[in-house]
């Protein structure tokens, strides 16, 4: 700081606790209304105190009460989201890292091509080609499956530019020294590429296991079947109640539950996480 | 393949083409490397995007038996079309207000963080987890604390004369998936924001306090001004999050109503297309967005080289 000032840092802090209240509000009133039961929720505004239905209601999410929707369990259906995450998180990694190993290491004809093909993806969000890509998946039979829910997400631009990015700051001298000792180019990368990339794979798992774990659209496009039903597919299942009332207690406990496994990777790994999003998103 | 066994030397200068001064020159290997990627961009991809753009010009009966050519048709469908105008003014004043609040409030705590020394990593911490929250979670989240029946604000809304109901009220709706999509899109904008304002020199700082300015000046005249590489940055990604990420949102609360107020172009393209099998209009619509989505791609890619240049 350049020079003191007590009442502005004063008013600084005074700011950021208000700010900080307005944005954490939504996940309080979630986390008060998952310990409350129904009839309370229903007869008025939100208490703003906790009730005493805590481990009911969250037993009966984990436990029976997703059945009630026609959806599988709610474990189930975490561990579709948690499966679903890593095999992006993963596949993703591993086919940018080797492209960015192709483009940054090898010349050869057509180069220039490949790369504007991965440009490409960037500007084809699948938002803008919903029917298209579904009539695809569907006539290659992949829709209900783990490939038809994952492989189509695994392209990635924004990784590959990453890795190539950082390739092109490895010394010249590496490559020289390995070829010297007549490493060929596969041991080259896994000998040395491989161990220096080790805090962007780190930093770009953060960013992608989030990525994967929210993603919305496409499940919901490729899966009928409630047993590939991911947490974010149920949470929209269980606001849909065609008459009758939401479990409003039990949507919270659903909420509460499907964020906190990324919240707390935010908040544990948040220098993986920072790097991440402020190296990829270029 | 041309050049020398071993070393090539890059006669490319710099861009975004370069390889390594020394390459291996192994022939199949690189396109070994390359296929899983490009396999996946090609089926997944480019062909759906290509189809889109053949079916946008076809129309196929009702059995789906036989398509013919029908030229702009579709398009020309589109722009005569008050519901599919209604969505593109809508998503333009959906993006500029999620990306203007986002923005407002992310370029604040940045500040407000980058005064601190001590406490802000603190602040930090307790204001980026939302990045982390599902759009759709986001949306549900916000729904219910709006709630006609259970919510907190209709309730102290109610005491200062406004009568809240977001599933009757267009304009209400339209204000929860704002501030929905907007809350989630905060963080973000203030990371970047934060670093931007911290690669700030220093020295310039403490020269202008010198001369006499105090900081609500230095972070008009100065920060602010250094700051706009990455405002235009977080410009262009905010207003993509807005249109292309905020679907769940949509989907899980007010489903694009009540009346269509809340159906942005992405929404539609998904109500006609796969809700509605209107596959001509579907696709036309989809070609437009991608058309969208490329012009603030190349923008997005024009400027990055000037982004964190201080």
């Amino acid at each position: 700081m350049v020079e003191n000032r007590p009442f502005l840092t004063f008013l600084t802090h005074a700011f950021l606790i208000l700010g900080f209240a307005v944005v954490a509000l939504p996940v309080y009133v979630a986390i008060i209304a998952s310990t409350h039961d129904i009839s309370t929720l229903m007869s008025g505004p939100v208490p703003l105190l906790p009730g005493s239905h805590f481990i009911e209601n969250y037993t009966q999410i984990l436990t029976s009460a997703s059945a009630a929707n026609g959806l599988p369990n709610y474990s189930h259906m975490a561990l579709n989201s948690l499966i679903m995450a890593l095999v992006i998180t993963i596949g993703k990694i591993a086919i940018s890292i080797i492209s960015a190993f192709a483009i940054v290491y090898f010349r050869f004809p057509l180069r220039q091509l490949a790369f504007w093909i991965i440009f490409v993806t960037l500007m084809l969000p699948v938002e803008v080609r919903i029917m298209p890509t579904y009539k695809i998946v569907a006539d290659l039979g992949m829709l209900n499956s783990w490939a038809g829910l994952t492989i189509p997400l695994i392209a990635s631009a924004t990784a590959t530019f990453l890795f190539r990015q950082f390739f092109m700051t490895v010394p010249d001298e590496m490559l020289e020294a390995a070829r010297v000792d007549g490493a060929g180019p596969m041991k080259f990368f896994r000998d040395i590429l491989l161990p220096l990339s080790r805090t962007n794979i780190g930093a770009l798992s953060v960013i992608l296991f989030i990525y994967g774990w929210v993603q919305y659209l496409w499940p919901l496009l490729v899966t009928t079947d409630p047993g590939y039903y991911t947490l974010m597919m149920g949470m929209k299942r269980m606001v849909t109640v065609q008459d009758g009332v939401i479990q409003w207690q039990l949507v919270m406990a659903g909420s509460v539950l499907a964020m906190l496994p990324p919240i707390l990777i935010v908040i544990f790994m948040q220098r993986l996480f920072i790097r991440g999003l402020t190296e990829t998103e270029k | 393949m041309a050049g020398p066994p071993f070393l090539c030397p890059d006669q490319s200068g710099r861009g975004s083409m370069d390889t390594k001064k020394t390459t291996f020159n192994n022939r199949l290997l690189p396109y070994l490397l390359l296929a899983p990627q490009l396999f996946i961009t090609l089926v997944f991809f480019i062909w759906p995007a290509a189809q889109a753009v053949k079916s946008s010009f076809e129309r196929e009966d009702p059995f789906g038996l036989s398509t013919a050519f029908v030229g702009l048709l579709h398009y020309q469908r589109l722009f005569e079309d008050p519901n599919y105008l209604d969505a593109l003014s809508r998503t333009a004043v959906f993006a500029v207000s999620v990306t203007a609040l986002s923005m407002l409030l992310g370029l604040a705590f940045a500040a407000s963080v980058d005064r601190l020394v001590r406490s802000g990593k603190v602040y930090t911490t307790l204001l980026v987890w939302p990045y982390a929250v599902a759009p759709v979670v986001a949306g549900v989240l916000w729904w219910f604390l709006f709630n006609s029946s259970t919510g907190l604000m209709p309730f102290f809304l109610e005491k200062i004369g406004i009568d809240w109901d977001h599933d009757l009220n267009g304009t209400q709706a339209m204000i929860l998936i704002i501030i929905a999509a907007a809350w989630k899109q905060v963080s973000y904008n203030f990371l970047f924001f934060l670093a931007g304002l911290q690669s700030v020199p220093q020295s310039l700082m403490e020269a202008a306090a010198i001369d006499g300015s105090g900081p609500v000046k230095r972070f008009f005249n100065i920060s602010l001004p250094l700051l706009s590489p990455t405002t235009f940055f977080l410009f262009i990604i905010n207003v993509n999050y807005t249109m292309f990420d905020t679907f769940p949102i949509v989907d899980a609360t007010t489903v694009g109503g009540p009346a269509q107020a809340t159906t942005t172009l992405v929404y539609k393209v998904y109500q006609d297309g796969y809700l509605g099998l209107n596959l001509g209009s579907s696709s036309a619509q989809s070609v437009l967005l991608m058309l969208i989505v490329m012009v603030l791609t190349f923008v997005q890619f024009r400027y990055v080289e000037r982004r964190v240049q201080y």
